[in-house]
C-alpha cells in the first residue's frame, strides 16, 4: 500500500484548535514512561545541532548588529551602539529594497494562493489521472531555485526569449523584462509563482478532503449552488489552512534571494541596473559579501526578522478578530 | 518500495469523521470537459519550463535564437553538457550534493524522530518552552544566521568544505514537529504502556515500538528533506565557492558567466535537475502523498 491509498482521511485536521482531540488524557496518567527524565536524553541531540547553529547565532546576529564589523576583521569590531540600525533607515538603498520586496511578495503570493485554491477545487473531483496531475504539478516544487531562475531568464529574456517570441507573433511589441521595474519584478514574482503553486494546490487539497460530506449535504438541501457551496463552505473550512500558507508564504517571499541574484544573468548583487528588483535578502549578502560591512548586513538581517513578525502577528490578530465576530 | 509502505502496524485512533476519500461526497462529483482542460493546461504550464530545458539544452545558440524556435529536442545535447561540464565541475557538484543532502536526510531523521517522540510522548520539566522555542524559530529568515556562522567556519577553516553545509544544517525544526504530531496521532500511550509492564526500558520501547510506528513517517520526512537539502541555495552559496561546489553553487556559477551561452546553460541545468527529476519520477506519488499527509497532520 501506498501512502496516498492509507494515509487515513481520520487525521488530525489542520483546524481552529478546539477542533483537535484534547491533549488530556494522556496527560492524567502518572506512570514513569510519561514522567520521565530521559526526555531530555531524547532532545539532546537535536538541541545540540540546534543551539550551536542555529539559536546562538540568531542571538550572535543582534550583537554583530551593534558594531561596526568588516568580514576581514571580524572579531575586532567596534561598539556602535544603533548606528547600524540608523543608517539602514536613512539609507535609500534599504527602502527601495524593502518597497521591492513588498512589491515582489504581492505579486508572487496573491496570485499565487488564488491558483492554488482554483486548482486544489480542480482537483478535487472525480478524476481519471489523479496521481498524474498531482505529480506533474508538483514538479517545479522539486526544481532548485537556482534551476528555475536560469530557464525562466532565458524565457524572459529580451532578444531571443520565447515569451518575447510569442508575444511579437501575436502582434504585441516585446518587452524589455530585465530592464523595467515592473516588468522584471513581474517575471520574478512568475518563477515563485511556477515552483510554489502546486505545492499550495495539494496543501489545500489535503485540507478539502477533510471537510465532512454532511455541510455540502446540508448546503445542498438548502439548494446552494456549486460556486455558493464553495465560497460558503470550502473557503470558510479552509480559513485556517489559507492563514497557514500566507503565513508560510511571507515568511518565504521577505527572504525571496536566489531569484533576484540569478535573474540578471551575471550573478551581481545589485538587482538590476538601477536596482529595480533588489530584495532585502540579496541587499543583506551584497552589505557582507560584496560590501564587506558585517555589522550592517546583521540590522538588515534584523529588520527582516521583525518585518515577519509584523507580518505575523498581524494575521494572527486578523485571524482572532475574525473568529471573535463569528462567534 | 517496502521502505516506504504505509500500512499500519497498529491501530489508529477512530476518525472524528470516518469518511473514505472523495467518493462518497456529494460535492466531489466527476470531472466535466471544463476540469480536464484547466487541469491539463496547468499541467502543460507546470511542466513546460522543464521541458523546454531540455529542448534548448539540445540545440546550438543559433539554432534556439531562430524564429519560430525549434519545440522539438535535437542532437546536440550531449555537445552542450560536454561544454556545460568543462565550465562548471558538474559532476563533481552532483557528488558533493548527493554526499550533503544524504548526511543531512539521515542527521535530520534520526534526531528529529528521536526529539519527536520525545516531546509527543515523553512528560518533563521544560517541555512547553523547549517546543515553543521549536517552533517560533521556523520564523525565524535564514539570513539571521549566516553571519556568525560563517564567522564560525572560518575560524574553523571550513570556507569550501562540505561539513560546512551538512552541520548547520543537520536538525530542522520542521522535522521535530512533523515527527511530533505524526506520532502523538499514531502512537497509541496503551501500546507505550504495554512496553513498560513488559519491563522494557525507554530505550528499547523507543526501538522496538516507536520506530516501527514511525517508519511511514520518517519515510516521508526523508524525502522532503532530501529535496529541501538538494535545492538549499542562500547558505551553501556563502559557504562554498565554485572549486567545491553542490549543485546549486555549480548552477549560479555556470549561469553568472561573462560570455552567457544559453544552450550551455540550459544543458547544464538539465543535468543539474536530472537526479532530482528522476527521483521525483520514481517517488513522485509517495511525495505528493507526503505533502498532504503533512498538511492535513500539521
Amino acid at each position: 500500500m501506498t501512502i496516498t491509498s492509507t494515509s487515513p482521511p481520520d487525521a488530525v485536521v489542520l483546524g481552529p484548535p478546539a477542533t483537535r482531540p484534547a491533549v488530556q488524557p494522556s496527560r492524567r496518567k502518572n506512570n514513569r514512561l510519561t514522567h520521565n527524565r530521559w526526555g531530555y536524553a531524547y532532545v539532546a541531540p537535536f538541541f545540540l545541532v540546534f543551539g550551536a547553529f542555529s539559536l546562538y547565532p540568531f542571538l550572535y546576529t543582534a550583537w554583530v548588529s551593534l558594531h561596526r564589523t568588516s568580514l576581514s576583521d571580524i572579531d575586532g569590531g567596534t561598539w556602535v551602539g544603533l548606528e547600524n540600525y540608523r543608517n539602514l533607515l536613512q539609507s535609500e538603498f534599504f527602502w527601495n529594497a524593502a518597497r521591492n520586496t513588498l512589491t515582489i511578495g504581492i505579486l508572487a503570493t496573491v496570485p499565487q494562493l488564488c491558483m492554488a485554491l482554483g486548482l486544489a477545487h480542480l482537483l478535487n473531483y472525480q478524476l481519471r489521472g489523479r496521481t498524474f496531475f498531482r505529480t506533474v504539478m508538483l514538479m517545479p516544487y522539486a526544481t532548485s531555485i537556482a534551476a528555475a531562475t536560469l530557464v525562466f531568464a532565458q524565457l524572459f529574456g529580451r532578444d531571443y526569449g520565447l515569451i518575447n517570441t510569442a508575444l511579437e507573433a501575436v502582434g504585441l511589441d516585446p518587452v524589455d523584462w530585465e530592464g523595467g521595474t515592473w516588468s522584471s519584478q513581474i517575471a520574478i514574482a512568475t518563477i515563485v509563482t511556477w515552483r510554489w503553486t502546486g505545492y499550495n494546490a495539494l496543501i489545500y487539497l489535503a485540507a478539502m478532503q477533510s471537510i465532512p460530506g454532511e455541510l455540502y449535504e446540508a448546503a445542498e438541501i438548502d439548494g446552494a449552488s456549486r460556486w455558493k457551496q464553495f465560497l460558503h463552505v470550502t473557503i470558510p473550512s479552509l480559513r485556517p489552512t489559507i492563514v497557514f500558507t500566507i503565513i508560510v508564504s511571507t515568511i518565504g517571499a521577505v527572504q525571496l534571494f536566489g531569484e533576484p541574484l540569478l535573474f540578471s544573468g551575471n550573478g551581481t548583487t545589485s538587482g538590476g541596473g538601477s536596482g529595480q528588483y533588489q530584495t532585502l535578502g540579496l541587499l543583506m549578502y551584497q552589505q557582507g559579501w560584496s560590501n564587506f560591512n558585517i555589522g550592517q548586513a546583521a540590522s538588515t538581517a534584523w529588520a527582516m526578522f521583525l518585518i515577519i513578525l509584523v507580518v505575523v502577528g498581524l494575521n494572527a490578530l486578523v485571524g482572532r478578530l475574525r473568529a471573535r465576530a463569528d462567534r | 518500495m517496502a521502505t516506504i509502505t504505509l500500512s499500519r502496524a497498529t491501530p489508529t485512533p477512530p476518525a472524528p469523521t470516518p469518511r473514505r476519500r472523495g467518493r462518497r461526497r456529494p460535492q466531489a462529483g466527476r470531472a466535466g470537459p471544463v476540469t480536464y482542460t484547466l487541469l491539463v493546461l496547468s499541467a502543460l504550464v507546470s511542466a513546460f519550463p522543464l521541458y523546454w530545458t531540455v529542448v534548448a539544452g539540445s540545440h546550438t545558440n543559433a539554432e534556439i535564437a531562430a524564429t519560430p524556435p525549434p519545440f522539438l529536442p535535437n542532437a546536440s545535447l550531449f555537445e552542450n553538457i560536454g561544454a556545460a561540464m568543462e565550465q562548471a565541475p558538474i559532476g563533481l557538484a552532483i557528488l558533493n550534493s548527493v554526499i550533503v543532502a544524504g548526511c543531512i536526510t539521515i542527521g535530520t531523521v534520526l534526531f528529529c524522530t528521536l526529539a519527536g517522540f520525545a516531546f509527543a510522548k515523553l512528560r518533563f520539566r521544560g517541555q512547553g518552552l523547549l517546543l515553543a522555542l521549536v517552533i517560533g524559530t521556523m520564523m525565524v529568515p535564514t539570513q539571521l544566521a549566516v553571519i556568525p556562522l560563517f564567522m564560525m567556519i572560518a575560524d574553523l577553516q571550513w570556507v569550501n568544505q562540505l561539513q560546512a553545509v551538512v552541520l548547520p544544517t543537520l536538525v530542522s525544526a520542521f522535522g521535530v514537529f512533523f515527527m511530533r504530531q505524526y506520532l502523538m496521532s499514531s502512537l497509541p500511550d496503551e501500546l507505550l504502556e504495554a512496553g513498560r509492564m513488559d519491563g522494557a526500558s525507554t530505550f528499547r520501547i523507543f526501538r522496538s515500538i516507536v520506530l516501527p510506528v514511525a517508519r511511514p513517517a520518517m519515510a516521508v520526512l526523508a524525502m522532503l528533506t532530501f529535496l529541501t537539502a538538494w535545492n538549499d541555495f542562500f547558505w551553501p552559496i556563502i559557504a562554498l565557492t565554485t572549486s567545491n561546489p553542490t549543485v546549486q553553487v555549480a548552477l549560479a556559477g555556470l549561469g553568472s558567466g561573462y560570455v552567457p551561452q544559453r544552450s550551455v546553460i540550459m544543458a547544464g541545468t538539465l543535468l543539474g535537475t536530472l537526479p532530482v527529476l528522476i527521483v521525483f519520477a520514481v517517488l513522485g506519488k509517495q511525495i505528493v502523498g507526503g505533502i498532504m499527509q503533512g498538511a492535513v497532520k500539521g
